[in-house]
């Protein structure tokens, strides 16, 4: 380790946009060694922050507290969603701090005890939160040696440090622990010269598999969502709401609403809370709200809105180019044109939105189900006019989020309804609302054009994506000449997109992977040649190929002389947040009633180091179970801003019976830097399956997703 | 019109003046504090807030409190007995069958109720019987190895 620098003094003006005061902080968590550090790698995925928006604070961005009894509290902005990263990062502060993991303690997603995040979404947890957080128990580490090195007089570099024990191997009686030089201490350390992380290999936990950590209180009802939480006082909202999407009040009469004992019903513009101590009686009285509104006439659905996503005067961004397209369709053999169709999709997580908010004295506190607690507390200072120390935002566990719980509507809601009424107030969306107010996965065109020279080499692609966005087009294979463009909105022209949209799991990759891996498997049909072997052909990325390798292996994929081979064997790769995964299925189909089964799917999966294999293989196993749904039957009906699909009864999502066998190969990369691992295999499944629906029978599905009733047409068509 | 309802919840007799007509769900989480139940759906489709009524396993946001006088109610605080984890909770710490822990007090309760009516239930009878109880972070494998160690240990390791 380097010798590093430190001081002790204490940066003023420290709170900055923040919100909060370093002396604050001593306030609500006592004494002991609190080490705040600046980790800043070149990943840093907000360097800059948007003009009025937050960045990782500039004198530092995490905090470690040393408990006089060796307790390791580590503050995160980051939120568990079920993830696991309440394990992953435990991991890794032990290695780096050398202590047991029982000692670690996170805190998360506490505005005012953590520093500030962007938010928990695109698997940035680990590969970008978790180098910084690396450095920072490296640092906290030197601090700690530093100290121990002037109680024991003995030079910090002499020291050694084993489960929270300093001491000197030359002369082992003179030892401490970390929490003895925590005790009865309030120090405040802040290191500006980082210490070099340890390698990889030479860590106890990291790489290795653990389970959950929050299991036991999640079997026994004891783990607290928001929704579980109560104040005294607090009221229950129920709101009132528009039958669909494009609806103004016009007028309302709450007068018989009132009369139900124990009701209060407050308005705020368009809001309008029916508040009762007891939920179900706000709910009754809720029903008796007269209400109008005015709705817009809105004439797309769910069947018309591909092709006017199509027709719409749309912007044409070339976000990636290559050789000269015209010439490399010159050179092809043959060409294939395809275009696929992909529907809103929504996030439906068990947990509803639930908030609860409550302004006391001057504070307002909000407990939320959210990904994103900080850019919460800017929206609530700024609706306010609350200077942001004075508002808290804390997020307990949360029951699922996939992209779904960063608009934090609830939350508003809630803390606009306690403003008024003077109450903690507690919203929980009903179902209905989650499917009214969700920010649905992007519905998108693709269009495809691509060829192949005789030998089967591809040698042109033309790519265009409908709004949808380009996240995983990314090429893969070797392809001379290639363009990939991406539509939006031109500015001032109506919204062809009437709902609302945001990140969906591995957010517009499912729409991308699904649109080149079919393609890439229609091109393997025209140069009749078996799917694998077309891809490995065209591949030139030595990860990628290792990684399809793998997944062919671990199969037993054996290549057929023809394709489709009628065997129901489907082949799909793609890349997610730095992630590579291959996938192959197996699927049996009825032809008679178009219902198709997935017997068994292999995933390899090359995430660079992986933390924690057990964790990531759920995480794995998890997307591939999630994609089943966006695979089978998930998908948004709409007519105009009326949604049809308002809960599971017709909304279906996974069940037991549909999961195959999942088998799973992580190709552990010691020496790379963590990628993402919550996302990435739920990328393929559509592509697969598709795929092997046309090993199977020879027919193709353009639409998403393969209902009984589409590749009943599929087959017809042949 | 509220009136006193008498019910045995976790191996407890209880009584609560209530209007009768309100949904067991927010009875149990709301006027008992028993919050492991959890809201999903309100139509009975998800499973979330599956208890145990006279061992049946059943949706309590679609029954009323009326429905459960002078039977008993089993929720997820009461399947612990003595600090001791159920054999359903147990196996599901050791096979990590959950991720975000929304669904699981229903998956675990169904789970128990299963294992109720038929001790020797088969991995196929598993999943059939936990069919109508939904997971959106995909932990079902897990779960099913987690039931099925469950019924294993009840009936004595075989």
């Amino acid at each position: 380790m380097k010798k590093e620098k430190s001081n002790t003094q204490v940066a003023s003006g420290t709170t900055g946009r923040r919100g909060m005061e370093r002396r604050d902080f001593f306030k609500l968590v006592g004494g002991g060694v609190v080490i705040f550090f600046l980790p800043r790698c070149s990943s840093d995925p907000v360097p800059v922050a948007e003009p009025g928006k937050r960045s990782l604070p500039k004198d530092y961005n995490a905090f470690l507290k040393i408990d006089e009894d060796g307790t390791v509290n580590c503050y995160t902005g980051k939120i568990e969603q079920g993830q696991g990263i309440i394990m992953s990062l435990v991991q890794i502060m032990a290695d780096d701090l050398n202590v047991p993991m029982e000692k670690i303690k996170m805190v998360m997603g506490d505005t005012e005890l953590c520093p500030w995040d962007g938010g928990t979404w695109g698997s940035m947890t680990i590969r970008s939160f978790g180098p910084n957080m690396r450095r920072a128990a490296a640092e906290a580490k030197g601090v700690l040696l530093e100290l121990a090195a002037n109680k024991l007089k003995v030079p910090a570099t002499q020291l050694v440090v084993v489960d929270g024990v300093i001491f000197d191997p030359a002369n082992p009686g003179k030892s401490v622990t970390y929490g003895e030089l925590a005790k009865g201490k309030k120090i405040e350390k802040f290191l500006d010269v980082k210490p070099e992380v340890e390698d990889y290999s030479k860590f106890t936990f990291i790489g290795k598999s653990f389970k959950r950590n929050d299991a036991k209180i999640k079997v026994t009802g004891e783990a607290k969502y928001t929704g579980d939480l109560k104040l005294p006082g607090m009221l229950f909202a129920r709101i009132l709401r528009p039958k669909s999407l494009s609806g103004k009040l016009a007028s309302v009469d709450y007068s018989e609403a009132e009369k139900v004992p124990g009701t209060t019903v407050v308005r705020d513009g368009e809001l309008v809370g029916v508040l009762n101590a007891n939920l179900v009686l706000a709910g009754r009285a809720l029903e008796m709200v007269k209400a109008e509104y005015t709705y817009d006439e809105i004439k797309v659905d769910n069947k018309t809105i591909f092709e006017a996503m199509i027709k719409a005067d749309t912007t044409a961004d070339v976000e990636t180019t290559a050789g000269d397209i015209e010439a490399g369709f010159k050179q092809c053999d043959k060409i294939i044109e395809t275009e696929i169709h992909d529907p809103f999709l929504a996030h439906a997580f068990i947990e509803p939105h639930s908030a609860l908010a409550q302004f006391e004295n001057d504070k307002l506190t909000v407990w939320a189900s959210s990904q994103t607690p900080y850019p919460l507390q800017d929206a609530l200072a700024k609706h306010f006019s609350m200077p942001l120390n004075k508002v808290r935002v804390i997020v307990p566990f949360v029951g699922g989020g996939f992209g779904g719980k960063s608009k934090n509507q609830q939350a508003m809601e809630a803390a606009i309804l306690a403003k008024v009424c003077g109450k903690p107030v507690m919203v929980t969306w009903t179902r209905e609302e989650e499917f009214l107010y969700d920010n649905f996965h992007s519905a998108g065109v693709l269009k495809i054009k691509s060829g192949i020279d005789k030998s089967g080499l591809i040698k042109a692609w033309d790519y265009h994506a409908y709004f949808c966005g380009t996240r995983g087009s990314e090429i893969v294979y070797d392809v001379p000449n290639h363009k990939i463009t991406a539509h939006y909105h031109k500015e001032n022209t109506p919204q062809v997109h009437i709902l609302d949209t945001g990140p969906w799991r591995a957010p517009n990759n499912n729409t991308n992977t699904l649109g080149r891996e079919l393609q890439i498997d229609r091109l393997a049909a025209a140069a009749k040649m078996d799917p694998l072997e077309f891809r490995l052909k065209n591949l030139k990325d030595q990860r990628m190929i290792d990684t399809l390798k793998a997944a062919a292996d671990l199969f037993g994929y054996v290549p057929s002389k023809k394709y489709p081979s009628g065997r129901g064997i489907g082949i799909a790769v793609g890349t997610d947040v730095g992630t590579l995964v291959a996938e192959i299925a197996e699927i049996e189909i009825d032809k008679k009633t178009g219902k198709v089964k997935v017997k068994r799917i292999v995933c390899a999966q090359d995430m660079g180091l992986c933390v924690n294999p057990h964790g990531a293989t759920m995480q794995l196993e998890g997307c591939i179970t999630m994609a089943l749904g966006y695979t089978f039957s998930e998908e948004i009906r709409f007519e105009g801003g009326n949604i049809i699909d308002r809960n599971y009864d017709t909304y279906e999502l996974p069940r037991f019976s549909w999961v195959p066998k999942i088998e799973s190969i992580i190709l552990q990369r010691m020496d790379q830097p963590p990628h993402g691992g919550g996302e990435p295999a739920i990328i393929a499944v559509g592509a697969v399956v598709g795929n092997a629906i046309f090993d199977a029978t020879g027919a193709r599905l353009f639409q998403m997703p393969y209902t009984p009733e589409r590749v009943l047409e599929a087959l017809k068509k042949g | 019109m509220e009136e006193t309802i008498s019910f045995q919840l976790n191996g407890k007799q209880t009584e609560i003046k209530i209007d009768p007509t309100q949904t067991l769900l927010w009875v149990l989480r709301n006027d008992l504090g028993l919050t492991g139940t959890k809201f999903g759906c309100g139509i009975g489709f998800c499973g979330s807030c599956t208890v145990l009524l006279d061992n049946e396993p059943v949706r309590s946001c679609s029954i009323s409190v009326g429905e459960v006088k002078g039977k008993s109610v089993v929720t997820i605080e009461g399947l612990a007995k003595d600090g001791e984890l159920h054999p359903v909770q147990k196996a599901f710490v050791e096979h990590d069958a959950l991720q975000c822990g929304f669904c699981t007090p229903g998956m675990i309760m169904n789970a128990a109720g299963l294992l109720i009516k038929n001790p020797s239930i088969t991995r196929d009878e598993i999943k059939a019987g936990m069919e109508d109880n939904l997971c959106r972070c995909g932990a079902h494998i897990h779960i099913i190895d987690a039931v099925e160690t469950a019924a294993k240990e009840m009936r004595g390791g075989k």
